[in-house]
């Protein structure tokens, strides 16, 4: 970085630092701070002060230190080589700080994001002349000059980034112009010139990889409908609340509820092509289990690693809590980024809270009035800020891509009411509630389906409808309406006993048992059950939609309830989640042909 | 040897002494026209009579600087008050000579005996663990507590509160931890750090005589800082008593125990000098930023790759008015690895350990049991004692409302699971000490209450080697 003084510390009160004799600064300009070099932000400037906040411990910084200038905004970098990575909240390799400095982090480390040696093989999909064998249809040839029209987002070639990425190579967002030179297929490295663009401005070189603020938005062609479901294997979620490729979400619970488990079950299990996985404020070891756990698992997809995915963002909790407020800025700017390759990306925040906190530490120190809870009063802005970040795209390059974000929630004493999940719930359109009568019964994922809610569920149905089966949405109605009479039911319960409900009632009481077992329950541990194909989900239903109807037409015509829990083909029902798994769907159909025999059997005994 | 500039520079600087200060409000001394004063640098406090305290930076600038005083501001005066900065942030010599040794919150020698010599020096403030150096904790203890080993298992490594009430018996559950945890098996590598913040005498004591009773008091390091002694030193002795966990983890290959009792008097602590410093707080006085304090105490656990040692946590607070929801359970919740939470109504039924059945939770425990662990029936029995204790609530409130006569038999059966499960099961004696395999077998024959229809948790194998096999109770 350049010697450019800015101005010098005025106070350093923890995170944040005044700065005073300011001449040139730019408001949210990357800099440097005191001769620890500390990287920090400019985040507020008046006349010759300035407010910046550090994104490393401050202990030993002094008044009259050097404040330097960067002349550039906090920005992170992008490029092959992030798939696979851990970072921490402003983008520094983990892995090769600690390969620098050991297992305890330092200060002041300036590795750079993307390794400066490996070399990437690079395929141009175009050439200077136009499109070469294989490519998409690019930019009109310009006659007068060589060179084909150029603008941002275009795609001039790929890289193999991991057998499963195939990383594509844009042309930074806003840069607009003549492609002059291109290179040839073969290996470079990030720094390596691949091109050049004349621009309005002057040439400007083309890289592997290109910068962009995290802060900002990176621009689209224009936001699409949303109407493909984003595939979890999570059966409550896929079935009863399900979320759209593109959509929002936010998980709030309180404590040890299972937001960290079903952010990891979705990390792993769900049809996004890539995964960018952001703790914010939480636990180191959540970390170290993603790291040790992914490498092992298989896509199911694509039968390679689940690493070879996901990019893992971490600013633990006794990290420096300004890097906390970045890090889903950094996460959400690399998901979108893959977004701009026209791929998938879900992107899990855990946990919101913890960015609204820190937030809320640096406005306190700032001397900013507080709204509620202490929390600035721009923090609604700054949710639904994020959240906008996601969403189904055209690219500028006429692809479409998503980013669908899954924000966890930690509400304080678990209590919903309070304004970070108040806030969240105004911008995010899906909601799983976690409830802590359910987790601590351990029922899990203890998604409550009373308080949650999708409203994705009519833009996803048809979807549902061609892919799986038509019938899907008219049992997802019929399972969720007995579990909205049973709420009722459970109360008489609770005041009389169950035997004073008629046998129809009581059976519904039943089914939902079987609901709540069989079918929302489902073990993140489990080799079988951890996720759930569509198929799976649908036969399953269906099983459990068929005991329910011919129940109760039994019960009808007379059957008795202790009869009817004889059938020894529960016992099956009740186990189906582990016994058939994913690949044996087909089993599901002999267990309800076997169901609806017992049916029959009875029936026989009866009439 | 040669000194470099700036070295010299600190040593002049750190010789200067100001007489004088501004203002006193609490703990907090406000100092005027100093040289340049680094944020968190470690201060001297000369109080009128030439005693020297030690003090911390928490706000500095070309105006002034506010220093908190561990040892109390009380006696001071604005003229007669002096400060000296040492340039440089709170070290704390460390070695495994501590062991066997009582200290106060600050490190020093409170036994009378001399202070020991340090191998090395380090900033009592620590810093974070590089997630990718740490090393998944997955190691099973034995704490011989059916409670904990069976349904909340501890591993080495994690960081596992006890929430519990006034009154109740926390201090004997955590000595009873110390005095049985072992490892299946394993090595005896290991050294207790004890840590007192805010507590009478006689808990310090009652912990002294049990590790002496036990025979491991010179494997014990004590930093006491009672209630009697100034609150603000509450602050700084857990991370001083950390620092040296820290040594003797991953230096010294040590298998560490770090016992701290009361977190509630800590987080008083930093309530008061939020409080005093005019910040705004957040819910119920304490300052917004008790999670990221409390996390820069809670991560100091954990094991490291390519070191043999660890540093297990088991930190005990007492939950004002028993309310979970309080901000000082709930925000440890947030941060540790799962919580042992104590019930009153237990307890008053005299049940020992009081340990609830549902709200407590090891989230370690899913990688730490098992085959070849602990046993291969272990995760599902978990599980089914857990789902059928869940039902027993249920149903207990039920009886409540109808009477127990009406309740049906299969909800009979379950009764008596529950009473057994809570009076065999949970409740032991303060000296007893279970192996799992005896904790494991005591859990089937407590589910042998229940018919088999009602175990959808225990695959057919399990029955049958467990379930149908084996004696009842
Ligand atoms: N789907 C699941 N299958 C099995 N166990 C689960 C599941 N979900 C949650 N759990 C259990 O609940 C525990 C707590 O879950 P988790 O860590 O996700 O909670 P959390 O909501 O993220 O809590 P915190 O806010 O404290 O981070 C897990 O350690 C695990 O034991
Ligand atoms: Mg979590």
């Amino acid at each position: 970085m350049a010697e450019r003084v800015i101005g010098k510390i005025h106070r350093v009160n923890g995170p944040v630092v005044e700065a005073f004799g300011i001449t040139d600064a730019i408001m949210l300009e990357l800099v440097q701070v005191g001769e620890a070099r500390l990287i920090g932000e400019l985040i507020k400037l008046e006349g010759a002060r300035a407010i910046i906040q550090v994104y490393e411990d401050t202990t030993g910084l002094k008044p009259g230190e050097n404040i330097y200038g960067s002349g550039m905004p906090l920005s992170v970098e992008l490029g092959p080589g992030l798939i696979g990575t851990i970072y921490d909240g402003i983008q520094r390799p983990l892995e090769l700080i600690r390969n620098a400095t050991g297992p305890f982090i330092k200060r002041g480390e300036t590795i750079k994001a993307l390794d400066r040696k490996k070399k990437w093989h690079f395929v141009p999909a175009v050439s200077v002349e136009g499109v070469v064998a294989g490519g998409k249809s690019t930019g009109k040839r310009n006659k007068k000059d060589a060179g084909i029209e150029v603008t941002g987002g275009m795609v001039i070639g790929t890289v193999q980034e991991t057998s499963h990425v195939l990383h594509k190579i844009l042309i930074p967002p806003l840069m607009h112009g003549r492609l002059k030179k291109l290179a040839g297929e073969g290996d470079y490295t990030v720094e390596d010139e691949i091109g050049i663009v004349e621009t309005e401005e002057g040439e400007k070189s083309i890289y592997l990889k290109h910068e962009w603020p995290i802060r900002v938005a990176r621009p689209v062609r224009q936001r699409l409908p949303l109407n493909i479901p984003l595939i979890t294997g999570q059966r409550v979620i896929d079935t009863f609340f399900p979320v759209a490729k593109g959509g929002t979400v936010a998980i709030p619970g309180g404590f040890g509820t299972g937001k960290t488990m079903t952010q990891h079950a979705i990390a792993k299990w769900c049809d996004a092509d890539i995964i960018t996985y952001i703790g914010c404020g939480e636990r180191g070891n959540e970390m170290t289990d993603v790291l040790t756990e992914f490498p092992k698992l298989v896509d199911p997809r694509t039968g390679l690693s689940l690493m070879e995915r996901t990019v893992l963002i971490a600013n633990t909790s006794n990290m420096p809590v300004s890097a906390r407020e970045a890090s889903i800025y950094t996460g959400v700017t690399l998901a979108e980024y893959y977004r701009d390759q026209g791929l998938h990306v879900a992107v899990m925040a855990d946990s919101t809270s913890r960015w609204a906190e820190a937030l809320r530490e640096l406005s306190g120190r700032m001397e900013e009035m507080p709204a509620e809870e202490g929390f600035p009063a721009y923090l609604p802005t700054r949710i639904a800020e994020f959240y906008e970040r996601g969403g189904y795209m055209e690219t500028l390059f006429g692809e479409t891509g998503s980013v669908s974000i899954i924000g966890a929630v930690s509400p304080p004493g678990g209590d919903f009411s309070e304004p970070v999940t108040q806030h969240t719930k105004r911008f995010v359109r899906c909601f799983w509630a976690l409830d802590r009568q359910l987790a601590n019964s351990r029922h899990y994922p203890a998604i409550s389906w009373l308080d949650s809610y999708s409203e994705y569920l009519d833009d996803v149905t048809p979807w549902w409808d061609e892919h799986v089966s038509e019938r899907w949405q008219e049992y997802r109605g019929e399972i969720m309406e007995l579990l909205q009479r049973e709420v009722r039911l459970q109360q008489v319960v609770k005041l009389v006993g169950p035997d004073a409900l008629p046998d129809s009632q009581r059976f519904i009481i039943e089914v939902c048992t079987m609901v709540k077992n069989a079918f929302l329950q489902q073990n993140a541990f489990d080799e079988v059950d951890r996720y759930s194909t569509v198929e799976k989900q649908m036969k399953m239903l269906e099983i459990i939609v068929t005991y329910w109807r011919k129940g109760s037409a039994a019960i009808k015509r007379g059957m008795t309830l202790i009869d009817l829990k004889k059938m020894k083909v529960l016992q099956d029902i009740m186990k189906m989640k582990f016994s058939v798994s994913n690949e044996d769907a087909a089993a599901l159909d002999k267990l309800l042909a076997r169901l609806e025999r017992s049916f029959a059997q009875l029936e026989s005994i009866y009439a | 040897m040669r000194e470099n500039i700036p070295d010299i520079e600190k040593k002049l600087l750190s010789g200067r002494e100001y007489i004088g200060v501004e203002k006193i409000d609490g703990a907090l001394v406000f100092i005027k026209n100093t040289h340049p004063i680094g944020y968190r640098e470690l201060v001297e406090i000369v109080d009128p009579d030439g005693k020297a305290r030690l003090g911390m930076v928490l706000d500095t600038s070309r105006d002034v600087v506010v220093v908190q005083v561990f040892e109390g501001a009380s006696g001071l005066n604005l003229p007669g008050t002096s400060a000296r900065f040492r340039g440089e942030p709170l070290m704390l010599g460390v070695t495994e000579k501590m062991l066997g040794r009582m200290f106060n919150g600050l490190g020093q020698p409170i036994d009378g005996g001399p202070p020991p010599v340090s191998d090395t020096e380090e900033d009592v403030n620590g810093r974070p663990i590089n997630p990718t150096a740490r090393e998944y904790p997955r190691d099973f203890i034995q704490t011989g507590i059916s409670a904990i080993d069976g349904m909340n298992t501890l591993i080495r490594g994690q960081k596992l509160p006890i929430f519990s009430g006034n009154g109740l018996p926390h201090n004997e559950l955590a000595a009873q931890i110390a005095r049985q945890a072992k490892i299946l098996g394993g090595e005896t590598n290991f050294a207790v750090v004890f840590v007192a913040m805010g507590v009478k005498h006689d808990v310090a004591r009652y912990f002294i005589k049990s590790f002496e009773d036990s025979g491991v008091i010179d494997k014990v390091a004590l930093f006491l800082s009672l209630a009697d002694d100034p609150s603000i030193e509450r602050i700084i002795t857990p991370r001083t008593a950390l620092t040296l966990a820290e040594h003797l983890a991953f230096d010294k290959d040590m298998h560490v125990l770090v016992i701290m009792t009361d977190m509630s008097n800590y987080c008083e602590s930093l309530r008061e000098i939020s409080t005093i410093r005019g910040e705004i707080p957040s819910r119920k006085g304490y300052p917004g930023y008790l999670y990221s304090d409390l996390a820069e105490i809670y991560e100091r656990s954990g094991m490291i790759k390519g070191k043999k040692g660890s540093i297990t946590q088991l930190p005990i607070l007492t939950m004002p008015n028993d309310d979970i929801s309080h901000p000082i359970p709930d925000l440890t919740g947030y941060i540790t690895e799962g919580q042992i939470v104590f019930e009153r109504e237990m307890f008053n039924r005299n049940i020992y350990p009081p340990i609830a059945g549902l709200p407590s939770l090891s989230r370690l425990m899913k990688d730490g049991i098992g085959k070849g662990m602990t046993r291969e029936d272990h995760p599902h029995l978990a599980s089914q004692l857990f789902a059928a204790y869940s039902y027993v609530k249920d149903v207990r409130n039920l009886a409540s409302v109808i009477g127990e006569e009406e309740l049906t038999p299969l909800d009979h059966q379950y009764l008596e699971f529950g009473e057994a499960f809570e009076r065999k099961f949970v409740s032991q004696r303060i000296d007893e000490e279970r192996t799992i395999t005896e904790t494991l077998d005591l859990g089937w024959k407590v589910l042998k209450k229940l018919p088999a229809e009602e175990l959808h948790r225990i695959t057919e194998e399990e029955l049958d080697k467990y379930y149908y096999s084996g004696d009842s109770l």
